[in-house]
């Protein structure tokens, strides 16, 4: 029913700013894009009547550490009439990592950026509330990132 | 009126210590814990509350307010954002309140205290703990038994002023007088 | 000087009742007064809110249905509170052989007549609607799906009726 090519045949049409890239060690088998083309494949892929992903299972963003110099925010896209998955990546600087938010796509991506944010900080556009989820909202720094290091008292309470 | 449990009583007379045996023996055959389960450790807790080890033998029915509880047994990783709760709900107890720290996350930080940067090591750091449970998590014996060490704690407890500040007590009421 | 006989009557029984009553709870209050520490502070007497900061006011707005039902409630409670009375009068077997029984069909009549005429004030509460519950009309979210609807209930089809994977369970 479908396949990768078929899907990466919607991609390629929406893609505007690089060609998208097949990443095989990926599973579900992966496709890298470029950041500023995120928003509409995400768009196509949701509303494409041959693949219908209407669910985002996750959002996940990789920290490649300061000598790489990069950062991954990476989508894992669910079809629930297809049964088919699909993940995309986006690869962005390390210095001011930002990308676009799929939220008016799929509502559940508001909490799983958010996350992002909190632990990573890359920053979404145009999400309606990004602020930090899991940790206190006036922690210092985001301890996912690899160069993390850990404040010394919060609040008067010692971290050590 | 000053209440009977906040004097201190310079030497206990009969009717002082039998009151005080009394109302130590009432509080401690009904400490009403406030059901903090915060991680694990809360399946222990709730399995100590079940028939097979029964938690209201000893008279403790658990209270989901603070203002109606005497002790409070954290149960669980304390994280830093938990941290702020846990001192208010501490600070909306009334007293005589017990804290009873359940488990190894909140007597120490627990597994997380090499690596947790979330993590509180030991809620000691945030309010006043009267009975360590060891375990991870503990066993509902073991809780019982920290139940048990709580009530031996509460049964010492006495309103007439220690000998060692007897004295004091004394050199002020004869500066007072003076 | 002979014993005067001394009896309470119904209404000294009730006195006596409700002055227990009162002084059970009094001595309550002013035992536990006299005992326990009273040490205020202002985080103690913060509001509680669960643990986090209380914000607003905690006054929130109750359905008025409330008022409607505890009103028509006291209506047919006094009517109840009658009909007591009335069943001591109604089974007076002296008033009824001294009127060969037609005390009790008299006395039957009149309870039913007041029973009727508030029944019927009860049907036109009823009728106009007072007692029902005002229900609130919860607004679903608006998702605007592309997918055609048929595609899921085929997804539901497929799934109907199988029964959960128990396969890797033995203790079951």
């Amino acid at each position: 029913m479908q396949s990768l090519d078929s899907i990466l045949e919607i991609v390629r049409s929406s893609c505007r700013h690089g060609d998208p890239v097949v990443e095989d060690n990926m599973v579900p088998k992966g496709i890298r894009l470029q950041a500023a083309d995120l928003h509409q494949v995400c768009r196509a892929l949701f509303s494409s009547p041959e693949t219908y992903f209407d669910m985002l299972s996750c959002i996940t963003a990789v920290d490649n550490g300061p000598a790489a110099g990069t950062m991954e925010v990476i989508y894992h896209l669910y079809s629930i009439p297809f049964d088919f998955s699909v993940a995309l990546k986006v690869v962005l600087s390390r210095d001011t990592p930002a990308v676009d938010s799929v939220q008016d796509i799929w509502k559940t991506a508001n909490w799983h950026e958010r996350e992002a944010w909190d632990l990573l900080g890359v920053h979404f556009n145009n999400h309606p509330d990004l602020r930090r989820i899991l940790l206190p909202a006036d922690w210092e720094g985001h301890p996912l990132r690899k160069d993390y290091q850990k404040q010394e008292y919060y609040r008067g309470i010692s971290l050590e | 009126m000053k209440g009977f449990l906040d004097q201190r009583f310079e030497n206990g007379g009969f009717i002082i210590t039998r009151l005080e045996d009394l109302m130590n023996w009432a509080r401690l055959s009904s400490m009403f814990p406030m059901t903090f389960g915060i991680a694990c450790c809360a399946i222990e807790f709730m399995s100590t509350g079940t028939t097979v080890y029964d938690m209201d033998r000893f008279g403790m029915a658990p209270r989901a307010t603070p203002r109606q509880s005497d002790v409070m047994i954290i149960a669980g990783t304390v994280t830093f954002k938990m941290a702020e709760r846990i001192k208010r709900l501490y600070e909306q107890m009334p007293e005589p309140r017990y804290v009873i720290s359940m488990g190894s996350c909140s007597n120490c930080g627990g597994p997380y205290w090499q690596h947790g940067y979330h993590v509180v090591r030991g809620v000691q750091r945030i309010i006043p703990v009267d009975i360590y449970v060891p375990g991870c998590p503990p066993r509902p014996e073991a809780l019982i038994g920290g139940f048990l060490q709580l009530q031996e704690k509460i049964r010492r407890e006495t309103v007439v002023a220690p000998k060692a500040i007897e004295k004091l007590m004394a050199k002020e009421k004869g500066n007072a007088v003076a | 000087m002979n014993a005067e006989e001394r009896y309470f009557s119904a209404f000294g029984e009730v006195l006596l009742y409700i002055v227990a009553g009162i002084v059970f709870c009094l001595v309550s209050f002013l035992v536990a007064r006299s005992l326990r520490p009273h040490r205020p502070n202002p985080e103690k007497l913060a509001t509680y809110e669960s643990g986090e900061e209380p914000i607003t006011s905690a006054w929130a707005q109750f359905n008025i249905r409330f008022y409607i039902i505890a009103l028509i409630f006291i209506l047919f409670e006094v009517e109840i509170l009658f009909l007591f009375p009335w069943t001591t009068i109604f089974a007076d077997t002296d008033l009824r052989e001294q009127t060969n029984g037609l005390w009790g069909w008299y006395a039957v009549v009149e309870a039913v007549v007041f029973v009727l005429v508030l029944f019927v004030g009860l049907v036109y509460a009823w009728v106009n609607g007072h007692l029902d519950w005002v229900k609130p009309e919860p607004r679903p979210t608006e998702v605007t799906s592309p997918v055609p609807a048929d595609l899921y209930r085929k997804i539901n089809e497929r799934y109907a009726g199988k029964r959960p994977d128990t396969s890797g369970n033995e203790l079951i």
